[in-house]
């Protein structure tokens, strides 16, 4: 799905609400989930200017997921560490949308190059 | 000198109205569930009749000129009523361009003998027709767009409604996405109505705000903010147990708000804090009880 505007957004939390709900996710993690969604999402669009998001459903044995990966071309991150910290923001924000992301799915997977774009890759498993 | 077109159209009036409706019908153009057999008739009556005072003189094929302004009307018209009505663009501007084929036959036969003059007026009947036809389009579009505007505009307005719970207490209920565009507009109209009723405590209910990420969590402290600095105390209301996991774990602090899970709550708190109280009436009672 592309994130270009803020629209989009709503599309992507009701997109990853309506696919939480289909693998059967209890309420709180629907909300986890769209929640992450919303700040990835959000950074995205923000500071990747625009890219898009892919959605996919795991079976592993007999446990399932929902595997989210956020790819934007933009400026990169030229300090994870930093920008993971709560609190630390380059615009205008709480600073707390990669980490708290971060807490509120199981796995999560930030690759980013400076200049190149970014990548975040979040799982959550039922 | 009046164009060749313009007299195809003078010379065969109803003929060309009864194949122009036969193309229509034959081609399952029409949908009858939507419209009047009698009423397409009439439209396409007027139609040819507005077409044929339109081409008398000019320039065929500036449809933007004087001599089609009529024309452009009645298009205008057309176009919008079948918007309301459901049709798609593509089936209003077919009810232009199937007048094409019995035009076309009519040019044939009338001018069989030159093959060139044919050719010509044929290429201005189509150019002329298909730029009608996509001027149906346009207006087809641009109806939808009007509704859709009134419809954003409306929704701005509708969302924002802050009501007066009791003497000092206002509520705002909030439903749907809290993007930017809109936060600023909740804000403007908190605000103003604080002034307006004098009101010390302001309750805003998240009971209808799907999600609450940090944005979301940012504008609601920044509304609070701007609340207690004209006087006012403000309580969110309606944080369901999921919201409340899930602003936890963001980590977002709201240690300093008043938060309350229902409306009740926070309402209750806020009579508590004007040291007001709501009790039955003591006759009311009584008679409940004999």
């Amino acid at each position: 799905m592309p994130i270009r505007s803020a629209q989009d957004l709503v599309l992507v939390r009701q997109a990853v609400r309506t696919w939480s709900a289909e693998l059967k996710f209890s309420l709180v993690e629907q909300t986890k989930m769209v929640t992450a969604a919303s700040e990835l999402a959000r950074n995205t669009l923000d500071y990747g200017r625009g890219g898009h998001v892919t959605l996919e459903m795991l079976q592993e044995g007999l446990r399932k997921g929902l595997r989210l990966s956020f790819e934007d071309k933009g400026p990169g991150i030229p300090d994870i560490d930093l920008a993971l910290r709560d609190g630390y923001t380059s615009g205008g924000g709480m600073g707390l949308g990669l980490g708290g992301a971060r807490r509120l799915v199981n796995e999560f997977d930030i690759v980013s190059k400076v200049g190149e774009g970014t990548r975040v890759t979040v799982t959550r498993w039922k | 000198m009046t164009t060749r077109i313009h007299a195809i159209l003078k010379k065969y009036p109803s003929e060309l109205l009864t194949e122009w409706l036969n193309v229509m019908t034959t081609g399952g153009m029409r949908r009858d569930a939507l419209m009047k057999e009698a009423e397409l008739r009439e439209q396409c009556a007027e139609f040819l009749r507005l077409l044929t005072q339109a081409t008398e003189q000019g320039n065929l094929t500036d449809i933007t000129g004087a001599s089609f302004t009529q024309a452009r009307e009645m298009l205008e018209r057309l176009s919008r009523s079948r918007s309301l009505q459901g049709f798609s663009p593509a089936e209003t501007a077919t009810f232009i361009f199937s007048l094409k084929q019995p035009l076309f036959d009519r040019l044939r036969g009338e001018y069989a003998s030159q093959p060139q003059v044919v050719a010509e007026e044929m290429w201005t009947a189509t150019l002329l027709l298909d730029r009608l036809g996509l001027y149906t389009t346009e207006v087809h579009q641009r109806a939808r767009e009007e509704v859709i505007m009134r419809q954003q505009q409306e929704m701005l307005e509708l969302s924002t409604p802050v009501v007066q719970l009791w003497d000092r207490i206002v509520c705002l209920p909030l439903i749907g996405t809290l993007d930017s565009g809109r936060t600023q507009t909740v804000m403007e109209t908190l605000l103003q109505r604080i002034v307006e009723t004098g009101a010390e405590i302001a309750i805003i209910d998240i009971t209808g705000v799907p999600t609450v990420d940090t944005l979301t969590a940012q504008h609601l402290i920044k509304t609070v903010t701007a609340t207690r600095l004209m006087g006012a105390e403000c309580v969110i209301s309606g944080i369901r147990p999921q919201i409340a996991q899930t602003i936890v774990h963001l980590g977002v602090d709201l240690a300093g708000v008043v938060t309350k899970s229902s409306v009740a709550g926070a309402f209750n708190w806020a009579l508590k804090r004007l040291n007001q109280t709501i009790s039955a009436q003591q006759s009311l009672r009584a008679s409940g009880k004999a």
